[in-house]
């Protein structure tokens, strides 16, 4: 049955419905294929009996008629989702054991449209991390190599275990966040597709905050039809998230028209970048002339502080995440590392159970924070950030969305940003300003790099236009025609 | 701006992470690169740009004074790496 | 008034600021829907958000929002339709978030005032800073184990509003009378139920000495003293202590310090952070507070009759002194039993009724107003039987005993127990002719000039009749008597 786990979710849920197979069968497959792809370490936690329950739960409700709009498919769950029941680590070693006695509204809203869940998938640790380097539970391995070289690479990040397991066919789809571009930038590395929705579209209740003006859920799929199917079944107004917005919630895949005649496609001279790959560079030409042929209007913009948009993220990101990292203190939950008094068995939780991203990152936000830099960093960041957030409002006046490059190289080898911090946090340089405004942005792999590996274009839209950027990524996905898959090499190893 | 040692010692105990005598210097590195990094954000006018606090224009919902939560020492405390009768326990402090 | 403390090298003034942590009367809790109710069970009273689970958000209470506008109201303030919570940062293990969500650059509520009326019979305005809503942290308890501290996080995430003075009191009178009246307001409003012994109410006081004229001196502040009877004297103790330590050369620091209540003395915190650096900002968790001017002015004409102006219409409508006024409507309970009861009756003879034997019974039977033993209309009952001359003042008290004991109408207890006053002459004749035919000295004594007299002799007439004689009549009868 190795052939079930080729299947999209549009295709799996028409022959669900069909009784062509059942939930159980395609669990089956994808629970061995999980099995099978341990050498990616892309699954921090696997939970086959709760996955074969959840099937036969799901394929009684269908015998009874009563299908959600994921009835039966099976999903892995980034491990930043609390999960009732089933351990939720965030990839850090200070979530040590910690098993949440409540359910994620999204992962919620997935179970209620009747997903299945395969596991949790390995991550950056607290989501701090464009390559699955700092998770403590070991990096995750990218399923595509280069053309004739055995190297490992990087998935991307943070959510790299969640791009593994869509990309290399052990889940149909998988949850995902992105603070700066850790849904966009995996994806864009595995070949697969990633949207990060409007902010506030998902609800944060029960996800392990990293930057909470930032963070927003979405899912990585196969395909762009697959991702408006699963983000629709995850969005929502959530009362229990201030911030979650109180707006309709469309029929994505009912804005898959695959018309895009007359659309206004902006295209950022910012994002033209010194030093980008040429590579890069050539398959947004080839985008832009896609959009267009399809009878887009494409129109050159401005978005004068994209420059800034990644040092303002990294005040801005690292400050929320100073205070929000305060509560992993060893006292309700997690690691503790006993210590002579209270404050030292702080400190020697907290050096014990942060890796060194992290705490790179808790020190920073704290210094930025702290009595004398305020006005310096933060107000400054606050700041910029309304401006760049402006410059979306400004051209979204005259176009109805924007066509990027994804990330500014294909995915690269274990060790090679891990040194230098800054090389590092460029990854996100076309994803982050996205975040910083909370628009809605989508990832969709449109073609390989010289040397075989895949290279993501970034849809963007207006607040709450998801609509817009689906059917936009809907027609470059057609026109890109991109069939290519990794080799399976890790199921011989 | 570039920190020093005794910097990332302060900040680092604000933050309750415990750093090795030994790590002080390459973090204080790591952190001066980062934040002279950061601070070509010095080059944006920002005089007259009100900071942003949140990328929604709506203010905060309100829930009704309802008691629907608690009642559940158990869940509360399940978690907690030491735990006696209910409360959560730490080392003695003194105030 | 004069508040200087007279030093070993001079006059010093004892400046003091007040922050007063006041628990907002609500079911739930400022950002989640675990109750607030007084001692439960550990960590029953605990939402998931309240123990700072990962993941959890903060949801704001509408009720928090009212009272807090209300609360501000009633401290005349500015109502700020625009405000944001910050967060403020720091480790403690009760504090499960690693921060408190509270405001910080921009309250609800601005500045205000306050009236406090002092024992002399002047009376103060007390400048209010700013008022905000914050969460308040858990409990954590020391003396149950030798080597740990327990933490109970039921209080964690109750809603508070910190109401900060100016440094505008000079004196621990000052200071009490503050408190007293800001408690006053807050339970008029309805907003705060200023129960100091659970903790609903308690303060920070922030004291500092001077030379008089002089600019500010170094304060401490002193945390969290739960009684006006302990601030006053942390007070007395620190202004003594800063004094001595500046006369003998030395400096105050600027530092936190604990009240210890059994030996009525202050202490430095030993687990004082180093210096606070509270790393403020505003929680991306929550978006601003915005409402409406018509939100403000719905709430204000729900107002009840305050303290202030309660007290004026006693002066100005009921003829009521200031002091009989100032006691009166020290507390909503007081003014609305006596306001019951002095409906139909007269002001003076009620208001002394009410604050004077009432009150006397209240505390002997170690009452509140709200348990009294007897009703308004009961106390109503027992003024009218003196108004009607059917029992006297004297036998009154009495009868007002007996209510208290039993719960019983004061009529009732009257007729039982036959103390109907004796209003009939010729009995009262025939008792004056005894007492006047038995001390025949004495009544030499009061005609040869000692007209005071007249007082022992009624005295005698009253012992005489068990106190049930009419007094008037005994009085008047007496004159006529020995004048004769
Ligand atoms: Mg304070
Ligand atoms: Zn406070």
């Amino acid at each position: 049955m190795a052939e079930l786990t080729e299947l999209g979710i549009a295709e799996a849920r028409n022959l669900l419905a069909k009784g062509s197979f059942s939930s159980r069968e395609l669990t089956e497959s994808h629970i061995a294929a999980v099995a099978e792809a341990s050498a990616l370490n892309a699954m921090v936690t696997e939970t086959p009996e709760i996955a074969l329950a959840m099937a036969e739960a799901s394929d009684e409700r269908r015998r009874k008629g009563e299908a959600g709009a994921l009835e039966g498919i099976p999903l892995a769950i980034k491990d930043l989702f609390c999960t009732k029941g089933v351990l939720t680590t965030a990839g850090s070693h200070i979530l040590d054991g910690f098993t949440p006695p409540y359910e994620s509204t999204v992962t919620a809203n997935l179970w209620r449209e009747g997903g299945v869940m395969l596991g949790k998938t390995n991550m950056d640790e607290f989501a701090m991390g464009s390559s699955n380097e700092t998770s403590y539970h070991g990096a995750v391995q990218n399923p595509w190599r280069r053309r004739g070289d055995n190297r490992a690479l990087v998935p991307g990040g943070s959510s790299g275990g969640s791009a593994t397991a869509v990309s290399g066919r052990f889940a149909m789809g998988a949850t995902a966040t992105d603070t700066g571009g850790s849904i966009r930038q995996p994806a864009s590395f595995t070949g697969t597709v990633g949207c990060k929705p409007t902010y506030g579209r998902c609800s944060r209740w029960g996800v392990v905050a990293f930057a909470s003006s930032l963070d927003q859920a979405g899912p990585i799929t196969r395909s762009v039809r697959d991702n408006a199917i699963m983000l629709g079944a995850m969005a929502g107004y959530d009362p229990k998230d201030s911030t979650s917005a109180r707006v309709a919630l469309p029929d994505f895949e009912a804005a898959l028209t695959g018309d895009v005649r007359g659309l206004r496609i902006g295209v950022p001279k910012e994002y033209v970048l010194d030093g980008m790959p040429g590579e890069i560079e050539a398959l947004w030409q080839l985008g832009i002339g896609w959009l267009r042929e399809a009878g887009a209007e494409i129109i050159d913009i401005s978005l004068p502080h994209t420059k800034y948009a990644l040092p303002a993220y990294y005040i801005v990101a690292p400050a929320e995440a100073s205070s929000n990292l305060a509560r992993y203190d060893g006292v309700r939950f997690g690691l503790r590392v006993p210590g002579e008094d209270l404050t030292e068995m702080y400190e020697n939780t907290r050096a014990a159970g942060f890796g060194p991203e992290v705490r790179r990152r808790v020190l920073i936000g704290t210094y930025v924070l702290s009595a004398g830099y305020y006005d310096a960093y933060y107000l400054k960041a606050q700041k910029v950030r309304r401006l760049i957030a402006q410059d979306f409002r400004d051209v979204y006046g005259t176009v109805d969305a924007i066509l990027t490059p994804s990330a500014p190289s294909a995915a690269f080898a274990f060790g090679d940003k891990a040194d230098d911090p800054i090389a590092m946090y460029l990854n996100d340089v076309f994803t982050v300003p996205a975040n910083l405004a909370g628009l809605p942005g989508i990832s969709i792999p449109a073609g390989l790099s010289d040397d075989g590996l895949p290279l993501g274009l970034q849809v963007l839209a207006p607040a709450f236009d998801e609509e817009t950027m689906f059917r936009v990524a809907g027609v470059l996905e057609e026109a890109a025609a991109f069939a290519e898959t990794p080799e399976e090499w890790w199921r011989s190893s | 701006m570039s920190v020093d040692k005794a910097t990332v010692a302060r900040i680092a105990h604000l933050a309750r992470i415990g750093v090795g005598e030994e790590e002080l210097e390459p973090l204080a590195a790591e952190l001066s690169g980062i934040l002279q990094w950061i601070e070509q954000l010095n080059e944006v006018d920002t005089d007259a740009v009100p900071p942003m606090a949140s990328v929604h224009d709506e203010g905060l919902r309100w829930r009704g004074d309802v008691v629907n939560d608690g009642d559940k020492q158990a869940d509360i405390v399940a978690n907690a790496p030491d735990a006696a009768n209910g409360f959560f326990a730490v080392p003695k402090v003194i105030e | 008034m004069n508040n200087l403390v007279e030093g070993a090298t001079g006059p010093w003034e004892v400046v003091i600021g007040l922050e007063v942590h006041a628990q907002v009367s609500s079911r739930s809790k400022l950002f989640s829907g675990a109750a607030t109710a007084f001692g439960a069970e550990p960590n029953s009273q605990v939402s998931l958000v309240d123990a700072g689970m990962p993941g959890m958000l903060p949801v704001i209470n509408e009720v928090a929002v009212e009272q807090a506008v209300r609360s501000g109201l009633g401290l005349n303030a500015r109502i700020n339709t625009y405000s944001i919570f910050d967060r403020k940062n720091y480790f403690y293990a009760d504090l499960p978030q690693g921060y408190q969500i509270s405001q910080y650059l921009q309250p609800i509520v601005g500045e205000g005032v306050v009236t406090v009326d002092l024992d002399d019979g002047s009376s103060r305005d007390i400048g209010i800073e700013r008022l905000h809503l914050e969460q308040d942290a858990g409990k954590s308890i020391h003396d149950r184990h030798p080597a740990k501290t327990y933490v109970d996080l039921n209080r964690s995430g109750v809603a508070l509003m910190e109401i900060v003075s100016k440094p505008d009191m000079r004196s621990a009178e000052e200071a009490g009378a503050y408190v007293r009246k800001v408690r006053a307001i807050l339970r008029y409003l309805g907003t705060c139920d200023g129960n100091m012994e659970e903790g609903s109410m308690r303060a920070d006081v922030n004291v500092s000495v001077r030379r008089p004229g002089e600019a500010l001196g170094i304060r401490a502040e002193i945390k969290n003293v739960n009684s006006v009877r302990f601030m006053q004297q942390a007070i007395a103790y620190e202004t003594n202590r800063q004094i001595d330590v500046l006369e003998a050369g030395g400096s105050i620091d600027q530092e936190t310090r604990l009240f210890d209540a059994q030996s009525g003395t202050t202490r430095p915190m030993r687990s004082k952070e180093e210096a606070h650096d509270y790393r403020y900002f505003p929680d991306p968790d929550l978006l601003p507070l915005e409402f409406s001017d018509e939100f403000i002015e719905r709430i204000r004409v729900s107002l009840p009759e305050l303290p202030d102006a309660k007290k004026q219409r006693y002066m100005d409508d009921l003829g009521l002194s200031a002091h009989d006024a100032k006691i009166l409507v020290s507390e909503r309970e007081i003014a609305a039993f006596f306001e019951q009861v002095v409906l139909g009756r007269d002001p003076k003879v009620t208001a002394n009724w009410v604050q004077g034997e009432f009150f006397a019974q209240l505390s002997k039977a170690e009452r509140d107003i709200a348990d009294s033993p007897i009703s308004a209309d009961q106390l109503g009952g027992l003024i009218d039987l003196i108004t009607d001359q059917t029992i006297s003042g004297k036998i009154a008290k009495d009868v007002l005993e007996f209510m208290f004991e039993s719960g019983r109408d004061a009529a009732v207890i009257v007729a039982e127990k036959g103390l109907n006053q004796v209003s009939d002459s010729s009995a009262i004749e025939a008792e004056i002719d005894k007492v006047i035919a038995a001390n025949t000295d004495k009544v030499a004594e009061f005609q040869g000039g000692k007209e005071k007299m007249i007082g022992w002799f009624v005295g005698q007439v009253m012992q005489a009749t068990k106190g049930k004689a009419n007094p008037q009549m005994v009085n008047q009868l007496l004159l006529e008597k020995l004048k004769a």
